[in-house]
């Protein structure tokens, strides 16, 4: 296992004294957290625009389209809001597992197979009221999430297979799997080009937050990260979980149920990635489809990375990558640019956010221990 | 002649298929193994597969258009009636395309074996961030590609003599097929008795007793990753300028991640690799062949099997306690 969630450099220095400067200090520490990935972002927005300029594009209005897009009215806030509630529960996915030194990088298999199982659950309930019928898809769909990303943990647990490997095949084989399901078992006869489940009941139909055209997936998905943060930061089960990331043989030998936490924390992840799926379906497409597996999953690990795994920070990165992903229509449509642009920028990111890592603890204004004279 | 072979036409594709399909997986598994054999993992290969595949097929129809246009200009100039020639005229210009996808693919390796060169970062996360910014790039610049036909790879037709349609195109083997058998004999040979696959055991195995004996660590891995990156662009280019043979962007699905996988299948020795890669080039065949002999239903699910085998396999090789005999001690996968 890897360690992937350090607190920096302070995680071996000795504990501050309590001194007139300690709020000072305390910000300061804080803050670097903070400043070192809005650096790698900022550079990210440097070196990006370099790229564009060299091929004869005028970055500041790449740059203007893709705030215009995303942030700059109410309708573009609400669109980057949309796109925020799938990449919330796919981000968490990557986040809860990391608690435990876990790279889980298959959340785009649990997406899809949370979507599937909520579309057909919704088939015999076609009758059933909103109350019985909606949580019901919920529950279907964080039960075959949790269990596909489960499989993963269990595996690493009881076999020591490698947990980022077996993720992403168990993704390509989830895809496979609904491929399978919507052209055969359950394919609606009326969905011709685009093989289809049969559309889902209308009192099923997940609605939009009161007073805004965004769908409930997105603030069933922030309550979904406190509820992540809480269960990390303010429980034994958190503590727990984080020591065994930190060093596993010292969890066992103090009788912490090292399997449990991790394929605990893995099949939580894959839930919250199957609600994804759920409000795709519900909330979006109204059936299960191809459409699912629209890389949700792979955005998801670049905002756990960039939030470093913690999953109150999750909650502005989903928003700001919803916004850039919001975006792309517009940029693709007025600068003539492909659409995988934003996947290049995307990966650029992630490349500068795991440079910047090396960057913790170096800065002495970020350190107070080692500034001031011991 | 097309020959009705009945059920035998399925174990025909079964082989066929993975001399054609294993080569990709051969050369991502090589590239895989020699880097970690220096002691790092490379999960980016999927992504450098991918630009491997769209820069390959891209630049082997610009320089094979550059090419047919210069031939017909000629012919145009002398007078001449223009030949009939198209960039698919030159295969010449899809070998180039191959060296400039191994090129590029070093390049990838480069830049990750760089990044991992620094304090604090994690060469699992790097790989897959190279990953996705690898498909991406690829991607981007590989739209204008879609479209236009580039210069197939030449084959050895081995059995020329049948006059079974299907038993000749099941032995044309391209010749990288047989370049990647000579280079994992030659690597299984240069791991154990060179003074470069030394160094590369050494530092793989034990950063420190490298470090004593006075190797830059970080250099070593680099160059290991950039060399690995190379095979892994060559494996690239024969996908699209061969099998199946031409780009778009679900030309690859986790080949390159599914060969990195099969690295620890194959314990780090090169000739299992290739055994590992005709496996895996003939479970892919499955789909196609069962398809061809009329068994339609579950196309899906026979075109999950590879992946199915592969979990498979890691779930049978892995181990929950002891360390993997053979594997590379610094490598942060099987720790």
């Amino acid at each position: 296992m890897v360690q992937l969630v350090g607190d920096g450099g302070d995680a071996v220095a000795p504990p501050p004294r309590v001194t007139g400067r300690s709020v000072l200090d305390w910000i300061s520490r804080r803050a670097e957290v903070v400043v070192i990935p809005l650096g790698a972002i900022l550079a990210g927005l440097v070196l990006f625009g370099v790229f564009l300029w060299i091929q004869g594009h005028d970055p500041f209005q790449f740059y203007d389209l893709m705030y215009l897009g995303g942030f700059g009215r109410q309708l573009s806030i609400e669109s980057a809001l949309s796109r925020a509630a799938p990449l919330l529960f796919a981000a968490l996915c990557v986040a809860l597992p990391a608690r435990l030194g876990l790279v889980v990088i298959g959340g785009e298999g649990a997406i899809v197979l949370g979507g599937l199982a909520a579309a057909a659950i919704a088939l015999p309930l076609a009758n059933a009221p909103a109350f019985v019928g909606i949580p019901a898809m919920a529950i279907a769909a964080m039960i075959a999430g949790g269990f596909w990303i489960g499989i993963a943990g269990a595996l690493r647990h009881y076999r020591g297979v490698n947990e980022t490997i077996s993720s992403l095949l168990l993704a390509y084989v989830a895809i496979a799997l609904m491929n399978h399901i919507v052209e055969g078992p359950l394919r609606d006869p009326a969905s011709l080009n685009k093989p289809s489940t049969a559309p889902i009941a209308d009192q099923l139909m997940v609605g939009t937050l009161p007073g805004l055209n965004v769908h409930w997936g997105f603030a069933v998905g922030v309550v979904a990260c406190i509820l992540a943060w809480i269960l990390i930061d303010r429980t034994t089960w958190g503590f727990s979980a984080r020591i065994a990331g930190g060093n596993v043989r010292a969890a066992q030998i103090q009788g912490l149920p090292v399997g449990k936490l991790i394929i605990g924390f893995c099949a939580l992840g894959g839930a919250f990635a199957g609600l994804a799926g759920m409000f795709e379906v519900a909330a979006v497409q109204y059936s299960a489809n191809g459409s699912l597996a629209a890389r949700y999953g792979y955005t998801g690990i670049l905002i756990a990375f960039l939030a470093r795994h913690n999953p109150l920070m999750i909650i502005p990165f989903a928003v700001l990558l919803g916004g850039i992903e919001a975006s792309g229509g517009l940029i693709q449509r007025r600068m003539g640019l492909p659409d995988a642009t934003i996947l290049v920028f995307e990966g650029l990111l992630f490349v500068l956010i795991l440079i910047s890592e090396t960057f913790y603890g170096r800065f002495r204004i970020f350190n107070p221990e080692k500034r001031s004279p011991a | 002649m097309d020959t009705d072979l009945g059920w035998w036409a399925v174990p025909l594709a079964l082989i066929g298929g993975a001399i054609r399909i294993s080569t990709p997986f051969l050369f991502v598994s090589l590239g895989e193994t020699i880097t970690e054999k220096s002691g790092r993992i490379n999960l980016g290969l999927e992504g450098t597969l991918i630009f491997g595949a769209m820069i390959g097929y891209g630049m082997a129809y610009l320089i094979g258009d550059a090419w047919a246009q210069a031939a017909i200009n000629d012919a145009i100039a002398q007078g001449l009636p223009p030949p009939a020639v198209s960039a698919r005229s030159y295969p010449m210009a899809a070998w180039l395309g191959v060296g400039i996808a191994a090129i590029a693919g070093s390049l990838f390796g480069v830049v990750h074996g760089l990044i991992c060169s620094l304090k604090r970062v994690n060469d699992i996360a790097v790989g897959i961030a190279m990953m996705l910014f690898g498909m991406g790039i690829a991607f981007y610049f590989g739209k204008p590609f879609i479209a236009p036909a580039a210069p197939d790879l030449p084959s050895i037709p081995f059995a020329a003599w049948s006059d079974v349609s299907q038993v000749r195109d099941a032995f044309n083997v391209n010749a990288l097929f047989i370049i990647g058998i000579v280079l994992a004999v030659v690597l299984w040979w240069a791991f154990r008795n060179t003074r470069l696959g030394l160094i590369l055991r050494v530092v793989g195995d034990s950063a420190d007793a490298a470090r004593a004996l006075g190797y830059n660590i970080n250099l070593v891995r680099t160059l290991a990753t950039a060399v690995g990156g190379a095979f892994a662009g060559i494996g690239g280019a024969f996908l699209s300028l061969y099998y199946p043979g031409s780009w778009n962007e679900g030309i690859s699905s986790g080949q390159g991640l599914m060969a990195v996988a099969l690295v620890i299948f194959a314990r780090w020795n090169p000739i299992a690799c290739f055994w590992a890669a005709m496996l895996f080039g003939g479970t892919s065949a499955l789909g196609p062949a069962l398809q061809a002999v009329g068994v339609t239903g579950g196309y899906y699910l026979f075109n999950a099997a590879p992946y199915i085998l592969t979990l498979g396999l890691m779930v049978a090789t892995s181990s929950r306690n002891r360390a993997m005999a053979g594997a590379p001690g610094e490598l942060s996968i099987t720790r």
